[in-house]
């Protein structure tokens, strides 16, 4: 190109380029160095306590403020059942519903049903505790706990006292609510990412609406479908306002789900107001560390899963 | 059911030594204010290739899709008049479009086998879904199938290989294995080689040649020397209308309408 041709802006325009890519940059680092903090003040939080306590933190069930003896046991315990009590309750509901989605509705009702999800994912986890403790709790106390423990009561899950209510299953229950949307949308990309020409083998050979269902969708979005899951339950996991207004927040493992418990969010957020002296509040800075540590490697899994499902694809043929 | 009196074989001319396997009468397809397909009647020799040629848009495919239902799958698509298979009609009330797909077995222009299932898998796919579980039987029905397939000799030793192991025109073979497993009536297929490089059209080819003495096929198709070479029947197809019908031999050498010879010859389409 003949420089004389050149717009006379043209190097004054190539500084800005410039300016804005390391603009954009810095911002984008911004996100590194909070991340790093976060870990680095978590970690600095935990010292005392991970010096008083070392590993037994992790598998002691002591929780006692008074005689300043802290183990993380009965909310790991939470964490883990509750989340797996909300995985149980919605993983069915939010795969049913995006097989209904791609596979069944008719178009006339996909964007509404789409919406009504999107909103149940837009209310605040406050508003929905807040449900939870004036609706759902007083119907779980009585008549659903009594039925449970009626027809379950022989498995030691449903024995117990009923007329608490907050408890573990109400924890798990909120959970659930709150994993159905992010596990359906998730979902749904999925089961639309399968081939047309996959249903259309299937169909082919005479195969019912659910069997085109089972042997072409399903089993072709088996990862991808895991990877939704995988990231609900990493959701789940850190649920922390909703989760404690309803599960009790009692420091205990049993087995009876009718029982209050707490998840290491729900100790966090219901504790740190009355946490004083060195050692209480960095048991609890232990407990956040111990509950990002587990959330990134699950959503780490998540997305590595999610990625992998560029699908079993079938070969390019030439 | 008895089979209807067939005032169309008559004007064709046509004596199907086998018999035949479908009769259209009337068949016009519409996608919502579409007319794709217009009053087609048509006659199917049974054991025997019957070619549709046409260019793009003529309505072929979805005739295709029309003898085993698929075209049901498209919400918009509402169709009008008869056809009967082997002499039962295929759209009466109470037919289920399943029964009707178990019977008319289907290939497509692009291979799909199922990606998480082994060839064997994808060969007894639709056996399982009918319910058969004998082990033994299954095991001679991939045999069998692979076979007619002419696949059976290049994966008889790794059956429980992905199906994607394969390749293109293999998988393509192993297609049409699937849909022969379930031993339909008819065979139809769209454009099952145009993916393919010649060699393994060349088997494509050799095969649907060899599947003739057990079975109906009916073979879309946009290359010429392909309809030529393997079909015995030709259909022209054109904006929706089929314009003639014939041996091949006669479509290819001595058309009666100008728009077939003009088509065959390579002058448009």
């Amino acid at each position: 190109m003949n420089p004389a041709n050149r717009q006379p802006d043209r190097a004054k325009s190539q500084h800005g380029d410039s300016a804005f890519k390391w603009l954009t940059l810095a911002m984008a680092l911004v996100i590194f160095v909070l991340i790093g903090l976060i870990g680095f003040e978590l970690l600095r939080g935990a010292q005392v306590s991970m010096h008083k306590f070392g590993w037994r933190f992790l598998v002691s069930s002591d929780w006692d403020p008074v005689n300043d003896v802290y183990g993380a046991l009965p909310a790991i315990f939470g964490t883990v059942v509750s989340s797996l009590i909300a995985l149980i309750i919605a993983v069915p509901i939010s795969v049913a519903t995006a097989v209904y989605l791609t596979e069944l509705a008719p178009q006339w009702l996909r964007q509404p049903l789409i919406m009504f999800i999107e909103l149940l994912a837009a209310v605040p986890s406050v508003i929905l505790g807040l449900w939870g403790i004036f609706v759902m709790v007083p119907f779980l106390r009585d008549p659903v706990f009594p039925f449970l423990q009626k027809y379950l009561g022989f498995l030691p899950l449903f024995k117990g006292p009923t007329y608490i209510g907050s408890s573990m299953l109400a924890g798990g229950i909120i959970v659930a609510i709150m994993i159905i949307p992010i596990i359906t949308s998730v979902s749904r990309e999925i089961l639309r990412s399968v081939p047309g020409l996959q249903r259309e083998a299937a169909y082919a050979l005479g195969a019912t609406r659910w069997e085109v269902t089972r042997i072409a969708v399903l089993s072709y979005a088996k990862k991808g479908l895991f990877g939704a899951v995988i990231l609900g339950l990493g959701r789940a996991l850190g649920e922390t306002m909703a989760v404690t207004m309803v599960i009790g927040n009692s420091s205990q493992i049993v087995a009876s789900l009718f029982a209050p418990a707490n998840t290491l969010a729900s100790v966090i957020a219901s504790e740190f107001n009355e946490a004083t002296g060195p050692i209480y509040p960095s048991a609890l800075f232990e407990l956040g560390l111990v509950l990002l540590g587990v959330t990134v490697l699950v959503n780490i899994l998540a997305q590595l899963l999610l990625k992998t499902f560029a699908g079993p694809s079938v070969k390019p043929q030439h | 059911m008895p089979a209807t009196p067939n005032p169309a074989t008559a004007a064709t001319g046509l004596n199907f030594p086998a018999g035949t396997a479908l009769t259209a009468r009337g068949l016009s397809v519409h996608f919502g204010r579409n007319k794709v397909l217009k009053e087609v009647s048509i006659d199917i020799a049974a054991k025997a290739v019957t070619a549709i040629i046409g260019p793009s848009g003529c309505g072929k495919s979805t005739f295709l899709r029309a003898l085993n239902r698929m075209h049901e799958l498209n919400p918009d698509a509402r169709m009008e008049g008869d056809i009967r298979l082997f002499g039962d009609d295929i759209y009466a009330r109470g037919v289920e479009p399943v029964i009707v797909r178990r019977r008319v077995g289907m290939v497509f222009q692009k291979s799909n086998p199922f990606p998480t299932m082994s060839i064997a898998e994808n060969v007894t796919v639709g056996l399982r879904l009918n319910g058969l579980r004998d082990k033994k039987l299954l095991a001679e029905r991939i045999e069998q199938s692979l076979q007619m397939a002419a696949l059976w000799d290049e994966v008889k030793d790794r059956l429980n290989a992905p199906a994607i192991s394969l390749s293109g025109g293999q998988q393509q073979r192993l297609c049409i294995a699937r849909a022969l497993a379930v031993q339909p009536e008819v065979l139809l297929m769209d454009e099952p080689a145009s993916a393919l490089d010649p060699l393994a059209t060349q088997k494509i080819e050799d095969l649907i040649v060899h599947l003739k003495k057990d079975y109906t096929i009916v073979i879309v198709t946009h290359n010429m020397q392909q309809a030529a070479r393997s079909s015995d029947y030709t259909a022209f197809f054109y904006l929706g209308e089929l314009i003639e019908f014939g041996p091949t031999a006669k479509i290819f050498t001595n058309p009666s309408q100008k728009r077939t010879e003009d088509y065959v010859t390579g002058r448009f389409g």
